[in-house]
């Protein structure tokens, strides 16, 4: 990918060519990127697209049997739970059962700072009452099972930002949750983030995650950049195919009637790439260079745009992914 | 009023001290989708379970087709089974992971005694087809099909079945959002050409606002609206 339009040195974190792969099939196959500083970073992407295995990555938490090329500097995953941080999916995955809560973030602090058993778990406290669990001195000696699921992602949450990292990477940090609690958390995430001061990277599959929560977006499909851009213009008028079909599916975009506007096909498994695009065989416009040649991020209408023919797509598109109806 | 397919009245649903579900009513025509919204914990699933009768309510009634289900026996409901099928959330593991698809899709017909090795596999390959997958997966395991394919699967064995009622719990929630729009247009197809009736539980608004017909709000398990 090209550079981006900020200088380097405006980076937190910078990604280059960065490729993933297991068993020579690679599943990130070359993104760049920034982190900049404060910022929240929406990468969005379905599964086997690439954007967990990436923030992964930039942890140093990939999988062992993981190659990995291209470059990620600073390299933090050795400063990791110190100046970056997880949120991950499963927040019971995180915590440990036979400890309690306050303890666990007690000893998270004195990882990173010398502090006194006592002030640590001052710490403690203070980090669960500010994530908003309700008596926070009982509820540091309460184990995780007895925690509700939305007060443990809330007690994860405490965990990823009571050192005040630089960067939270907050993977699916909202998926087992319902409406609701689902809001509440990434409204706390970002209440969090700007307390630290942290940049936040967050990665979802869920586009209404990105939207009032993200400033800029990074769209991955099949282990590829295809829209990275700030948030609002890429959801409000997207460049690539893949993100204008992933958009016009969405329920409420939708005109009213029953029938959706819906991608065809699958995307496709890693390590099948056809040559070309991998998006070409669910693209209403693919033509020409789409089968041949695969098309590199370049700038395009504020942001970047990897897609040969993005000038020919209509706006809105939603009518060019109107199926016909099977007969019965 | 011409007669409810599904018409569940004052139901309570216990497992062992807790009450999942107390006191709810609702019914349902042929082709039409009710959804059931709530958080979880609601007593939605718990509502699907009863009407499935998978969970014996503790009380109230579910009717079906005029008749009166948490009376009947085991064996009583065998024959009426059929007619109400759920498809799940996770679409493997509505599936077994070692049968083929259309091994999947021809048990509830020999189940049920209505498997003709003449006309078999062609009905299993006319199901597939209807779902919009190619026939050709039938040979596959579901491992082998993506969440989307494996869902449509999932809903041919239950097509299979020639049932009047689905109860779909949460069936898109686990899809990738590319293929979630083309599972709801099928599901969409399938109720306007057989006049199926859908109790559709999800907990995401916008789908339901797009889907259903009418939807009720479940809390603490009561109807809170609706
Ligand atoms: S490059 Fe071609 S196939 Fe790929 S998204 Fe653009 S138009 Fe479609």
């Amino acid at each position: 990918m090209e550079s981006e339009a900020q200088p380097p040195s405006e980076a937190l974190l910078s990604v280059r060519d960065l490729r993933i792969a297991f068993d020579g099939v690679e599943a990130v196959r070359g993104l760049s990127f920034d982190v900049r500083p404060r910022e929240v970073l929406a990468i969005v992407g379905e599964s086997g697209a690439g954007k967990s295995l990436t923030a992964r990555a930039l942890l140093g938490m990939l999988p062992r049997d993981a190659t990995t090329s291209g470059t990620i500097s600073p390299d933090l995953s050795a400063a990791r739970g110190r100046r970056i941080s997880l949120v991950p999916q499963d927040a019971l995955s995180a915590l440990s059962p036979v400890h309690p809560v306050g303890d666990q973030l007690a000893a998270a602090v004195r990882s990173v700072a010398r502090v006194s058993r006592a002030k640590a778990r001052a710490r403690a406290v203070a980090a669960l009452e500010r994530v908003g669990i309700p008596d926070a001195a009982r509820g540091a000696r309460a184990y995780p099972h007895e925690y509700s699921g939305g007060m443990r992602q809330r007690a994860v949450i405490a965990m990823a930002t009571v050192n005040a990292p630089e960067v939270v990477v907050a993977d699916e940090p909202t998926t087992a949750l319902d409406g609701e609690r689902r809001d509440q958390v990434l409204r706390l995430l970002a209440e969090r983030r700007e307390a630290v001061g942290a940049a936040l990277v967050l990665v979802t599959h869920d586009m209404d995650a990105v939207r009032g929560h993200a400033d800029r977006v990074l769209v991955l499909y099949a282990g590829r950049p295809t829209e990275l851009g700030p948030a609002d213009e890429v959801l409000d008028h997207p460049r690539a195919p893949y993100t204008a079909g992933l958009l016009a599916s969405l329920p409420r975009s939708a005109t009213p009637g029953r029938r959706l506007p819906a991608l065809r096909g699958t995307p496709p498994a890693p390590g099948t790439p056809a040559p070309g695009c991998a998006f070409a065989p669910r693209c209403p416009i693919a033509a020409g260079p789409c089968h041949t040649t695969e098309p590199e991020p370049r700038q395009a209408a504020g942001r970047l745009v990897a897609c040969h023919r993005w000038e020919e797509l209509p706006h809105p598109a939603a009518d060019l992914f109107l199926q016909e109806r099977r007969p019965a | 009023m011409s007669e409810a397919l599904l018409d569940v009245r004052d139901l309570v649903v216990r497992y062992g001290p807790v009450t999942a579900v107390d006191g709810v009513s609702f019914s349902l025509a042929a082709g039409e989708t009710l959804a059931l919204n709530g958080p979880s914990g609601c007593g939605k699933s718990s509502t699907a379970l009863a009407v499935l009768q998978l969970r014996r309510p503790a009380g109230g009634e579910v009717r079906f087709e005029g008749r009166e289900l948490t009376s009947l026996t085991e064996r009583e409901l065998r024959p009426l089974r059929p007619r109400i099928q759920p498809v799940f959330q996770d679409p493997y593991g509505s599936l077994s992971p070692r049968h083929r698809i259309r091994d999947a899709i021809a048990e509830p017909l020999k189940v049920q005694g209505r498997w003709h090795p003449t006309d078999g596999p062609a009905r299993v390959a006319g199901l597939l087809d209807r779902v919009g997958l190619d026939p050709a997966y039938g040979d596959r395991r579901p491992h082998e099909l993506s969440g989307g394919q494996c869902q449509r699967a999932g809903i041919a064995r239950a097509l299979a079945c020639e049932p009047r009622l689905l109860v779909l719990d949460e069936p898109v929630s686990s899809l990738d959002p590319s293929v979630r729009a083309g599972v709801l247009n099928l599901l969409a197809d399938l109720q306007d050409d057989l006049g199926l009736g859908y109790l559709f539980i999800c907990h995401d608004r916008a789908v339901v606002r797009h889907f259903a017909d009418r939807a009720i709000e479940m809390r603490d398990g009561r109807v809170t609206s609706g």
